[in-house]
């Protein structure tokens, strides 16, 4: 250490300012991150947001609670089912709606289906970040499948506008529980391999093992939550304590991990797959009968006060707060959006980390751009 | 200069009346326009197998449209190179960022025209040729680091920064193995090499144990010599963008491209040497006729090359700090007990 010190007076290096993005390969999207170096080793992050930003929430603002849903899309574009059924359980709720099992049972296959999917894409481009080039190819073709089934009843695969409020917007597509099932027996089979090709990989190991810790102190104070913060021993799964659709009535683990390191954080997604498919199991066999959709006003209006919801997408927790002054439109909506909160944890995750580092603990946290920007 | 000379320049002499002097010269330029077609030729054939290879592990076809199962894609994409605008930053050191990219595409082409296709077909069979290979691809860094420096852009640097820590680290290792094999072989003469592996057995057989160590710490080392998967830090596209040559376009990049994939041939090459018997078959089944070492080598050669392509689609990649561990904690002190254990089984008799 002595010695050390000794080095570092006699050499000085400068400390220089390195734009990681807006177009960067590992910022998945349009987000810049200001990284101040010295050499290889990173001092500060900076992340700058804004550059995908449009006005969501002021445009929500003019439109009804129906369009609003559409708008919401396009904020996580891997958890889009989640973020609708937020926007309609929130109405539902505030206007006394009651919605029947079976539309209840739906929304919830299809966001454990879209849980997967995303979680999928994560594992893909993961393990791209870390230069593992194939997974991308394994993950989109199991993806593929689960976008299929998204297409064949929803009539879209990315942005699929099913939830509405009172209900889905079609019903259930006839091979609908077939393909379901038969994904569920196909990835059972292929989720084994992503461990064989990237989680047992000695190298992954070393690049993630012990990188980026957060502690679960740390990680409550930056408000982060979901995957991100399950990872370091932080319970807050909203499927769990605020039960929505039909997740009272279903049995899985809340996936839980105490390391809060980059592994970590994959570990948990992993396993959150296998969870997310236990779930599935389990409703669709015996898929309530009953309308898809109840009968709603024309002119949805939300009674006068303040209004939440929160949802568990595929990043953590996705609130949607509203302000009504009794219109047809909101006096103001926020939009709570887990990639925003997560992304507070990466200058702590990056202390004394070099650049490879940033790239894999920006993985891990799998932020979706337009998610933050809004 | 034996077997090419002597055929090239008799049929000169004899046949065209041609002055001996003359005859040399203008079997020069033969040769060189021979060797600049063929590294040509395997460049884009390399890069063909590279992605039909990729296509496999990854469970897609690859290129499978132009000409016989795609060969002919390269082709199309080298001409797109051609015709494309050479750009730069604005403030580059004009002069290295243009030179840069001759560094390597020159000492790759200088390590080319030395190894022995067959016992008849090499350029130059000098007596250091193990050494001629090394060291001069030991300058082909200095073109990767002129590239990160002259370039005028940060990720550039880094990329450049990255690969002289990293070239010049693993050369070390590469030349302890090298030097553990010459105690067994007792020559640095490429073909000389291959003739004693023609009379004991191929290396990694006769020299058993330490010779099977020295192959694993010379594939690790050598991809890491050719900036590949694991080892691509230099450009390591998820961090850097695409590193060193970020900012070349056109043929400045193509050569970058190009060299790249005929030095993961030439390591290959050196694998197939130093371990593998080089242009001999197995068991001997064809030695003895002319010019079909040539398959045995290519053969031997693409196999070697083709591994290096497994690691490359299966491995993520290594940390900056990582990588200088594994050199300087694990390969080169291994490689040095190596050379010691080497030399005890040559002088105590026990290899085959």
């Amino acid at each position: 250490m002595g010695n050390q010190q000794f080095l570092a007076d006699k050499i000085r290096t400068q400390e220089y300012h390195l734009n990681m993005g807006p177009q960067h390969p590992a910022t998945h999207g349009v987000m810049r991150m200001v990284l101040k170096l010295d050499g290889e080793e990173i001092r500060d992050v900076e992340p700058v947001m804004g550059y995908i930003h449009r006005s969501i929430e002021k445009m929500s603002e003019h439109i009804t609670y129906k369009q609003i849903i559409h708008l919401t899309d396009r904020l996580d574009y891997l958890s889009s089912h989640q973020n609708n059924e937020a926007v309609a359980l929130l109405v539902e709720k505030a206007t006394g709606i009651e919605v029947n099992d079976r539309i209840k049972v739906i929304r919830t296959i299809m966001s454990e289906l879209s849980r997967i999917a995303s979680h999928q894409l994560w594992w893909a481009v993961m393990g791209m970040d870390t230069g593992a080039l194939t997974t991308f190819f394994y993950g989109f073709r199991d993806r593929e499948l689960i976008n299929d089934i998204f297409e064949e009843t929803c009539g879209s695969r990315l942005t699929m506008n099913y939830s509405v409020i009172g209900g889905v917007r079609y019903d259930l597509h006839e091979n609908f529980v077939k393909r379901v099932k038969d994904f569920i027996v196909h990835f059972r089979k292929k989720l084994p391999e992503y461990d064989q090709l990237l989680s047992n990989n000695v190298i992954f190991r070393k690049r993630t093992e012990g990188i980026g810790i957060l502690t679960k102190e740390q990680v409550i104070a930056f408000g982060m939550n979901g995957p991100t913060a399950r990872a370091s021993g932080f319970v807050c799964d909203i499927r769990k304590k605020i039960p929505y659709s039909a997740y009272d009535r279903v049995h899985f683990e809340e996936i839980m991990a105490t390391e809060g390191d980059a592994f970590a954080r994959y570990k948990v997604r992993i396993l959150e797959m296998w969870e997310s498919m236990r779930i599935i199991e389990q409703l669709i066999d015996d898929i309530p009968e009953g309308e898809f959709k109840v009968k709603t006003k024309a002119v949805i209006k939300l009674p006068a006060g303040e209004h939440l919801q929160r949802v568990e997408t595929a990043r953590g927790d996705f609130g949607v707060y509203a302000i009504s002054d009794g219109k047809k439109n909101p006096f103001r909506l926020k939009f709570r959006s887990p990639s925003f909160a997560n992304m507070h944890g990466l200058n702590k995750m990056s202390e004394g980390t070099k650049i490879a580092d940033l790239v894999v603990n920006f993985s891990t946290i799998d932020v979706v751009v337009p998610d933050i920007d809004r | 200069m034996t077997a090419n000379k002597t055929i090239i320049t008799d049929f000169l002499v004899d046949q065209m009346q041609m002055p001996v002097d003359i005859a040399f010269w203008v079997e020069i330029v033969v040769v060189a326009a021979v060797y600049l077609g063929v590294f040509a030729l395997l460049g884009l054939f390399l890069v063909w197998m590279e992605r039909r290879a990729a296509a496999f592990f990854q469970q897609r076809l690859g290129p499978n449209r132009r000409g016989p199962a795609g060969l002919f894609q390269t082709i199309a994409d080298a001409l797109k190179l051609v015709s494309k605008e050479i750009t730069g930053t604005e403030k580059r050191d004009k002069f290295l960022y243009t030179i840069a990219p001759y560094f390597v595409i020159v000492t790759a082409l200088m390590a080319l025209a030395v190894l022995p296709f067959s016992q008849e077909l090499q350029a130059f069979d000098i007596n250091l040729g193990v050494f001629f290979i090394t060291s001069v691809s030991s300058v082909a860094v200095i073109g990767i680091f002129l590239a990160g420096w002259a370039s005028n852009n940060k990720f550039s640097l880094l990329g450049g920064m990255r690969s002289g820590i990293q070239m010049i680290s693993y050369e070390l290792s590469i030349g302890m193995v090298i030097v553990a094999m010459t105690v067994l072989t007792g020559t640095l003469q490429l073909s000389e090499i291959i003739s004693f592996q023609q009379e004991h057995g191929w290396s990694i057989w006769s020299g058993h144990i330490p010779a099977i160590i020295g192959f694993m710490i010379f594939m690790i080392a050598g991809t890491a010599e050719s900036n590949r998967t694991p080892f691509d830090l230099v450009e390591a596209e998820s961090e850097l963008g695409s590193g060193y040559h970020s900012e070349y376009s056109g043929m400045n990049f193509a050569y970058y491209f190009l060299a790249e994939f005929v030095n993961m041939f030439i390591i290959s090459a050196m694998v197939v040497i130093l371990f593998f018997g080089g242009w001999l078959s197995p068991f001997g089944i064809t030695d003895g006729i002319p010019y079909v070492g040539v398959f045995w080598f290519v053969f031997k050669t693409l196999g070697v090359v083709m591994l290096m392509m497994w690691f490359r689609w299966t491995f993520p990649r290594f940390r900056i700090d990582q990588l200088l561990t594994l050199e300087w904690k694990y390969l080169i002190p291994i490689s040095m007990v190596n050379i010691v254990f080497m030399a005890l089984v040559v002088w105590l008799g026990l290899t085959f």
